[in-house]
């Protein structure tokens, strides 16, 4: 999990101090990296689909995309045993 | 001790014309009273609380993250060199024996005679002295808002010091230390020429002076902590009976009077600010609530001995009403970046507040009466002269102040360390480290 920035279609707020107003774009977003194994994928898309969906603008996307190797530096196991 | 009187002596039309001092002459009438001495320790109290933390916590916050501490730094250092500065001579200047109605002699420099059992009207002089140097405390720190973010830390200090000396002392004199805009009949209470005039303007100089920020406006520049600068606001609120009530120098009917309109007026101007907001952008802000409030309390500094509640409640309505317009718009129109708004809070309001006081004093109007023979207009004439002597003597000589500074040693920051924040690059220190 990593605290980010961004916007995407909900664009951002604007703040007024003052009379000085301040449009900001970048609204605070929660970017989440999963890997799994190919068998969970369908699952594990669902899983953060059904718990993200509001149906408003601003709900996020999911992206998936291939790993080519993975290895636990404790043990030293690779591929889907080191997830 | 004349100081006292004549300060008291310029509540007009209640039968106290009798206690204008005679300069240089020490009243029989000096006896200590230990209720009034009691109030006097009380009310310099919380006129040091309003610098510090007051507005320090006030300004502070406004500022970003990267510049908090040295706001604060700059307040609180300021306190020290005006307490040193005062005991050595700034103190004699503006109280001692007058020189030509412009300014005080040495003969109270080293605080010298202000002994154990002098006394000065009813109370000890140490503490009339004291309470006069919670005041040439806070009028310095005021101006820090106007060059937050952009000056010097040396230079601040050699600013300052210049600048009481030169321009605080002499007006301070001028108007409570028998100098000639309190022979004039010049109404001010509580310090709106002295204190709140003389600092806006001396802002709006510095602003001016200096420069914008790096950036501005273009560039967002958010407080960095509202909540803080929410609680400053409160405390500059409680001092300020200290400040207005106390400048009646005894706990009497007319301390009573002037923090009851001290209370009234700050509300009318808070509840002003918030409702023209409101109105105007659709929703009321916290920073504009409390903004207002701070113009109440400046607009009816000047006014806060002489006025009754009902003036007192016009008084705030009208600097809730100019300090939002000269903040929200004018500042903005002019593009000068004054940055925590010192000229459109202080020297707005107290202009307001100085002029007003010609109007509400007149006894038909709720207030302590007019001179004989001096009509509102009359009152409201004589306040203007001391608007604009205010005025053009603190404009003109801070701005040679300033440009004599500024070819000797310099004024600002360089760019790189601005957008690296004084609290790092002047002070070594960062005031937040929350990660």
């Amino acid at each position: 999990m990593t605290e980010v920035k961004g916007f995407g279609r909900q664009k951002g707020h604007t703040e007024l101090y003052r009379g000085a107003e301040y449009s900001v774009d970048f609204v605070p977003k929660t970017k989440i990296e999963a890997a799994v194994p190919d068998a969970l994928v369908d699952q594990a898309i669902e899983a953060i689909v059904s718990a993200a969906s509001t149906g408003s603008i601003g709900d996020g996307k999911v992206f998936v995309s291939s790993l080519d190797h993975a290895v636990r530096i404790r043990t030293g196991e690779t591929g889907d045993q080191a997830l | 001790m004349k100081f006292n009187f004549s300060k008291k002596g310029l509540r007009l039309g209640t039968g106290s014309l009798l206690a204008v001092a005679v300069p240089g002459i020490a009243s029989a009438q000096d006896v200590l009273d230990s209720g009034d001495t009691a109030w006097m320790l009380t009310a310099t109290a919380l006129v040091l609380f309003m610098t510090i933390p007051g507005l320090s916590l006030f300004y502070a916050g406004m500022v970003r993250a990267k510049n908090a501490l040295s706001v604060m730094m700059q307040c609180f250092a300021i306190t020290c060199l005006m307490t040193v500065l005062w005991a050595l001579y700034v103190y004699s200047l503006a109280f001692g024996n007058d020189i030509g109605g412009v300014i005080g002699d040495f003969s109270k420099a080293f605080m010298s005679g202000v002994g154990v059992d002098v006394v000065s009207g009813t109370i000890p002089e140490t503490v009339f002295s004291i309470f006069q140097l919670t005041f040439a405390v806070i009028t310095p720190a005021l101006i820090v808002g106007a060059f937050a973010e952009r000056m010097k830390f040396s230079a601040m200090l050699w600013f300052m010091t210049l600048w009481v000396t030169i321009v605080y002392a002499p007006i301070a004199h001028w108007v409570w230390g028998g100098g000639w805009l309190g022979e004039l009949g010049v109404l001010d209470f509580a310090g709106g020429t002295v204190v709140h005039i003389n600092a806006g303007v001396a802002g709006l100089v510095a602003a001016i002076v200096l420069g914008r920020r790096r950036g501005y406006p273009r560039t967002a520049m958010k407080p960095s902590n509202l909540v803080l600068t929410m609680v400053g606001a409160g405390m500059l609120w409680v001092g300020w009976f200290g400040f207005n009530a106390g400048s009646e120098l005894a706990a009497d009917g007319v301390a009573g009077m002037a923090m009851a309109v001290t209370q009234i007026a700050t509300a009318a101007a808070a509840l002003t600010w918030m409702f023209l907001e409101w109105f105007n952008h659709g929703k009321p802000s916290a920073l504009g609530l409390v903004s207002g409030a701070v113009a109440g309390l400046v607009a009816i500094t000047p006014a806060s001995g002489f006025v009754g509640p009902m003036g007192a409640l016009v008084i705030g309505a009208a600097s809730g009403l100019m300090c939002y317009l000269a903040v929200v718009k004018v500042k903005h129109a002019m593009g000068y970046d004054d940055s925590l708004d010192a000229f459109g809070v202080h020297g707005i309001g107290g202009i307001v507040g100085a002029i007003l006081t010609g109007v509400f004093v007149d006894a038909g109007l709720g207030g302590a009466g007019l001179a004989e023979g001096t009509t509102i207009a009359g009152q409201v004439g004589l306040q203007a002269v001391g608007v604009i002597a205010t005025i053009v003597y603190c404009g003109v000589v801070s701005f040679i102040l300033l440009k004599v500074l500024d070819a000797v040693i310099g004024l600002r920051v360089n760019a790189e360390e601005e957008e690296e924040g004084l609290d790092l690059v002047l002070h070594d220190e960062q005031g937040y480290n929350l990660t």
